[in-house]
C-alpha cells in the first residue's frame, strides 16, 4: 500500500518543526516529520548555553528548553515524527526513499516536501592545514556533542580555530569544565560570531581572540602535541617570520558552516553558489515545484529565532500548494546581491505571487559603522535600513512592502556607506 | 615454534601470510602498529599500473605485470573493489615524443597488452577534461584502479580464516639466527621460528641489517596526496599521469574505486620514516602540477589531505629486493617495495611463498578457504535485497555515517570479522565510514559508542590509530 503525506517535513530541528507546526496550522492535517536522531530537535539539544528565543518567546531559553516548546506544539497537534529515520533521496515526483531500524526500507509519497536538514562544519580537511593527522582535532560542534551529550571531555589543552559562534561557545564550555583554552585564532580582521558571544564567552574568561592568524602546521603523530600559528596579511596569506608554536592536546574548528544539501542536489534543486543553499522565491520555494526550504539548509542564521519565523512562512506556503496546487507563474523580480551583499534569500519573487511584505535576509560581505542597507528598483529606494554596526557574522534583513515590488522589474540590495 | 615469522602487516606482508596459508605451515605475522595496513600501503595512489613505467628485466617488470594480470581475479575471490578504468601519460610537447614512444617500446618488451600512442583529437573524446595542451598520450586500457585498504584486509583476513596468527602492537627489537633457528625478540616476548620474512617496508633495512653484513639503506621517499570530493562526479574516467619532461616529474590525477578524485604525489627524500606530515609547499605543488593534466580540477573541493613514505631502496639499480639473503640462509627480504609495489602484491606473494617452499617444502591443505566474503554493502543491493536484509538485521537501517550512508550493521560488522577494528581509523578503512565530506565530524562519536560497546572498552580507551593515539582525554563526573 502506498503511504502518502500531504507533507512531508525533512529534518526534525528549529527549522523542521516549526515548519510543521506552521502547515498544520495552515489546516493540513497530513503532516510528517523526519528525524534521523533519537530525539527532536536538532542540533539544539547540545546547545545548553542560553540566549535562544528573545524575538520567539521574549525570555532567553537554552537550546534543549527552546526545541522543547517546539517540541510540544507538534505534540499537542498530534503530528507524527519518525525518529531514527533517515531520508536517503527524493526525487522530482516527491517520492522520498526512507530507511530505519524498525521500519526497514520504504518510499514514501508526499504532496510537497519541506527541506529543513540543516547545517553541518567544514572539517579540517576543507582547509587543507599542512601537518600530521594525529587523534585531537575536532569541529567545535562534534566537542560541543562529546562534552553535552556523551558526557566526555575530547581534551584539556585547547586551542581553537574560527570564531564563529560554536567555537566562541565551546571555547567557553571547555574552559568551564577547567579546560586550558590557549587562544581562538580568526583568519578575517574580524571575529565570524555574534559580539555578545565575544565578550560572554572569551572576554569573561580571559581567552584572547587573536585576529588575522592561522593555523599553518599541526604537530603529533598519534596525539595532537600542538599547532603553529601565524599571523596573515591582507590577502589572508600566512606572513612568514610571525610563526609561533603553541602546544595543546587539542584542536577545535570552528571555519565555516555548510548547508546539508546532499539530497537537495541529488534530486536536482538548483542551489546557490554562495549560500550552499536551493534558490528559492519569495515563497521559499525550490525549483523543484511543491519543494521548500528554510533554515539552515537554506542558508546558514545566526539566531534560531529567525530560523523559526523563516521556517513558519515556508509551511505556510507548502500548505498553500497542497491546498491550490501551484501558482501560475509570474514574470520573475530578480532581487540581487549590490556592493557590501553577498547574497539574498530569495533570490527572486514572482509577480502575482508577491504577498503583502516580503522578507529579504542577507548576510553583509565586510565590517560596516554607521552605514545604511537598501533596497533599490530602478532608481526607487524600496526599503532602507540605518545599521549603527554590521558584520558578516550577523545576518540582516530588509522588509519590502509586495505591491512595490510588484511595478518592480528588478531589486539590488547593497549597503551604502 | 613457527615456520615461518613475517614481520610487516602491509599489503606485502598479507599477501605473503596468504599465499603461505595455503599450506601445512605454522605462521605468525608481527606487525608493531594496531591493525593492518598502516603504513606505506594506506597512502598510496591506488594504482594497479599497466607495466609500461618498469625496467625490462627487471622484478619491477615481472612482478607489475604478474601482479595486474593476477588482481582482477583476487579482487572477485577476495570480494575488493578493483577496476580497469585504463591509463593515459599526457605529453605536452612535440619534443617530449620520443619519451612518450620509449615508454611504448618499454611496455611492449614487457608484455604490456593493447598499448598505444594515441593522438590530442583522440585522447579528448577518451578524456574530455584533459587540458588543450596536450599533444597525445600513451593509452594503456589495461591500467586500473584498487582500493589499497580493501586488497590488504581482505588478504589479510584470508590469511587469518586459513590459520595465520597476527600479533599486533608488537615491535621487533632483534633477530638472531641461533643454530638452524631464529630468535625475534620483540615488545610483547620473545618468539622463535625456522625462517623469517622481511617485509617491514621502511624498516626493512633496520631488519636486513640485523643479519646481514650486506647493509643496506632505505630511504624515506614522501608522497603527500590531495583527495576531492564525490560531489564533482568523475573528473576523469582513466587514471591520468603526466610524462616526466620539461615540467619535471609529474602527477597523476585519478579516480578512485570510490567515485572520489585524487591527486598525487609529489616525491622528496626525508630523514624520518615516521614522516607522514603533509606541507604547505607540498600541496601547493601538488593541486598547480594536476591542473596542468586537467585545468576544470575543482582543487578547491579538497576533503582531506594526506601523505605517504615509499620504501627506496638506495642503490644503483632501481628494483624490488626480494629473496633469501645471502650471508643469512632462512631470512627472506621483501624490501624495497615502492612502485608498482601495490600493483605487484599478488606476485609477490606467489614469488616469496616459492622460496620458503623450497626450504621447508610443505604439504597443501586440503581445508584451505580460497574465497573471502566481504561485508555486505547496501548500496549494492536491489530495493528488496535490501528491504530483507534490514528486516533480518535491524542494525542495517540505522545510518551512522551520512556521507558516505554507512550503516550501524556494517560498522558493527567490521569489529566483529576476523581481524576485526578495533580503532576509529579500523573502522573507517574497512567500512569507509568517515572518509566523506564531513571527515566523522556526524559519525565519530557514534563509532566510538559502538566500538566501545563491542569491545567492551571505556571511550576513554579508544584510539585512532596508533597506540596513543587516544580520542579524548576524561568522562565528565555527572
Amino acid at each position: 500500500m502506498e503511504e502518502r503525506f500531504d507533507i512531508v517535513v525533512i529534518g526534525g530541528g528549529p527549522a523542521g518543526l516549526a515548519a510543521a507546526v506552521s502547515a498544520r496550522r495552515a489546516g493540513i492535517d497530513s503532516v510528517l516529520i523526519i528525524e534521523r536522531d533519537k530525539v527532536l530537535g536538532g542540533i539544539l539539544n547540545q546547545c545548553v548555553h542560553n540566549g535562544f528565543g528573545i524575538h520567539t518567546f521574549g525570555e532567553e531559553l537554552t537550546g534543549p528548553e527552546y526545541a522543547d516548546r517546539y517540541v510540544r506544539m507538534v505534540e499537542d497537534m498530534n503530528i507524527p515524527a519518525e525518529l531514527d529515520t533517515m531520508v536517503l533521496d527524493f526525487d522530482a515526483d516527491r517520492v522520498l526513499t526512507v530507511v530505519s531500524p524498525e521500519k526497514g526500507l520504504r518510499r514514501i509519497h508526499a504532496g510537497a516536501i519541506i527541506l529543513a536538514m540543516g547545517c553541518r562544519e567544514r572539517p579540517r580537511g576543507a582547509l587543507n592545514i599542512p601537518g600530521y593527522r594525529p587523534a585531537g582535532i575536532y569541529t567545535a560542534g562534534t566537542a560541543q556533542r562529546l562534552i553535552n551529550i556523551d558526557g566526555y571531555m575530547p581534551g584539556r589543552d585547547v586551542v581553537i580555530l574560527g570564531s564563529g559562534d560554536i567555537g566562541l561557545i565551546t571555547a567557553r564550555r571547555m574552559a568551564l569544565e577547567d579546560a586550558r583554552v590557549r587562544c581562538v585564532a580568526e583568519l578575517m580582521p574580524y571575529s565570524g560570531g555574534l559580539r555578545r558571544n565575544i565578550v560572554q564567552c572569551l572576554d569573561d574568561f580571559d581567552i584572547p581572540l587573536l585576529l588575522s592568524h592561522t593555523v599553518v602546521e599541526i604537530h603529533g603523530r598519534e596525539r595532537l602535541t600542538g599547532v603553529t600559528l601565524a599571523q596573515v596579511d591582507e590577502k589572508l596569506k600566512p606572513i612568514a617570520g610571525t610563526e609561533k608554536h603553541i602546544p595543546c592536546d587539542t584542536l577545535l574548528l570552528s571555519v565555516g558552516l555548510l548547508p546539508e544539501n546532499e539530497l537537495s542536489r541529488q534530486a536536482g534543486v538548483e542551489l546557490s553558489s554562495v549560500t550552499g543553499g536551493p534558490v528559492v522565491d519569495g515563497d521559499l520555494s525550490t525549483s523543484i515545484p511543491g519543494v521548500f526550504a528554510c533554515g539552515n539548509v537554506l542558508h546558514v542564521h545566526d539566531l534560531v529565532d529567525w530560523v523559526s519565523l523563516e521556517a513558519e512562512t515556508a509551511g505556510k506556503n507548502a500548505a498553500d500548494f497542497v491546498k491550490n496546487g501551484k501558482k501560475p507563474a509570474g514574470e520573475r523580480v530578480y532581487i540581487t546581491p549590490g556592493p557590501g551583499v553577498r547574497y539574498t534569500v530569495p533570490s527572486y519573487v514572482e509577480k502575482g505571487n508577491i504577498g503583502e511584505k516580503v522578507t529579504v535576509r542577507f548576510r553583509v560581505a565586510d565590517r560596516y559603522k554607521n552605514a545604511s542597507t537598501c533596497a533599490l528598483a530602478e532608481g526607487k529606494v524600496l526599503s532602507k535600513k540605518k545599521r549603527m554596526v554590521m558584520a558578516p557574522g550577523e545576518m540582516e534583513e530588509l522588509i519590502i512592502d509586495g505591491a512595490a515590488l510588484e511595478n518592480a522589474a528588478s531589486v539590488t540590495v547593497f549597503v551604502e556607506e | 615454534m613457527y615456520d615461518v615469522v613475517i614481520i610487516g602487516a602491509g599489503v606485502t606482508g598479507c599477501s605473503i601470510a596468504r599465499e603461505l596459508s595455503k599450506y601445512q605451515l605454522k605462521i605468525c605475522l608481527i606487525e608493531k602498529e594496531t591493525d593492518v595496513c598502516c603504513g606505506t600501503s594506506k597512502a598510496n595512489s591506488g594504482i594497479v599500473h599497466a607495466g609500461f613505467d618498469s625496467v625490462p628485466g627487471t622484478l619491477h617488470a615481472k612482478l607489475n605485470i604478474q601482479g595486474a594480470a593476477l588482481m582482477e581475479q583476487y579482487s572477485e575471490m577476495l570480494d575488493f573493489h578493483f577496476r580497469r578504468n585504463g591509463s593515459l601519460v599526457l605529453c605536452f610537447s612535440d619534443e617530449d615524443r620520443p619519451q612518450l614512444e620509449e615508454l611504448l617500446q618499454r611496455g611492449i618488451k614487457n608484455g604490456v597488452k593493447n598499448l598505444s600512442i594515441i593522438e590530442r583529437e583522440e585522447l579528448k573524446a577518451l578524456e574530455p577534461n584533459v587540458s588543450d595542451l596536450a599533444v597525445a598520450a600513451l593509452y594503456a586500457p589495461d591500467g586500473g584502479i584498487v582500493c589499497p585498504f580493501g586488497l590488504t584486509i581482505a588478504m589479510a583476513e584470508n590469511a587469518a580464516v586459513n590459520g595465520v596468527e597476527f600479533k599486533f602492537s608488537t615491535q621487533v627489537e632483534s633477530v638472531k639466527k641461533t643454530g638452524e633457528d631464529f630468535e625475534i625478540s620483540t615488545s610483547r616476548g620473545r618468539i622463535v621460528s625456522k625462517t623469517v620474512i622481511n617485509a617491514a617496508g621502511l624498516y626493512g633495512d633496520t631488519l636486513h641489517n640485523m643479519v646481514s653484513g650486506e647493509k643496506i639503506e632505505i630511504i624515506p621517499r614522501k608522497g603527500e596526496y590531495c583527495l576531492l570530493d564525490k560531489s564533482n562526479g568523475e573528473v576523469v574516467n582513466a587514471t591520468v599521469f603526466q610524462l616526466p619532461g620539461k615540467l619535471g616529474k609529474g602527477v597523476l590525477v585519478t579516480p578512485t574505486v570510490h567515485g572520489n578524485t585524487l591527486i598525487g604525489p609529489t616525491a622528496e627524500d626525508i630523514l624520518d620514516k615516521e614522516g607522514v606530515d603533509t606541507t604547505a609547499r607540498g600541496l601547493k605543488n601538488l593541486t598547480e602540477k594536476a591542473v596542468l593534466s586537467i585545468p576544470k580540477l575543482p582543487v578547491k573541493t579538497v576533503i582531506t589531505s594526506f601523505a605517504g613514505l615509499r620504501a627506496h631502496i638506495s642503490r644503483e639499480k632501481k628494483d624490488f629486493m626480494i629473496g633469501e639473503v645471502s650471508d643469512c640462509p632462512g631470512f627472506i627480504d621483501a624490501v624495497g617495495i615502492e612502485s608498482p609495489g601495490l600493483t605487484s602484491a599478488p606476485a609477490i606473494g606467489l614469488y616469496v611463498a616459492d622460496i620458503i617452499k623450497g626450504k621447508l617444502n610443505p604439504a597443501e591443505k586440503t581445508d584451505f578457504i580460497e574465497r573471502r566474503k566481504a561485508s555486505v554493502d547496501p548500496k549494492s543491493l536491489s530495493f528488496e535485497e535490501h528491504q530483507q536484509l534490514i528486516a533480518r538485521n535491524h542494525a542495517y537501517g540505522n545510518i551512522i555515517c551520512r556521507c558516505e550512508v554507512i550503516s550501524e550493521g556494517e560498522i558493527i560488522d567490521a569489529i566483529r570479522r576476523p581481524l576485526g577494528a578495533t580503532t576509529l581509523d579500523g573502522v573507517k578503512r574497512r567500512t569507509r565510514s568517515g572518509m566523506g565530506r564531513c571527515q566523522g565530524g556526524f559519525c565519530a562519536p557514534k563509532i566510538m559508542e559502538i566500538i566501545s560497546r563491542e569491545t567492551g572498552r571505556e571511550e576513554t580507551e579508544l584510539i585512532k590509530s596508533g597506540e596513543h593515539s587516544l580520542l579524548l582525554s576524561d568522562k565528565l563526573e555527572r
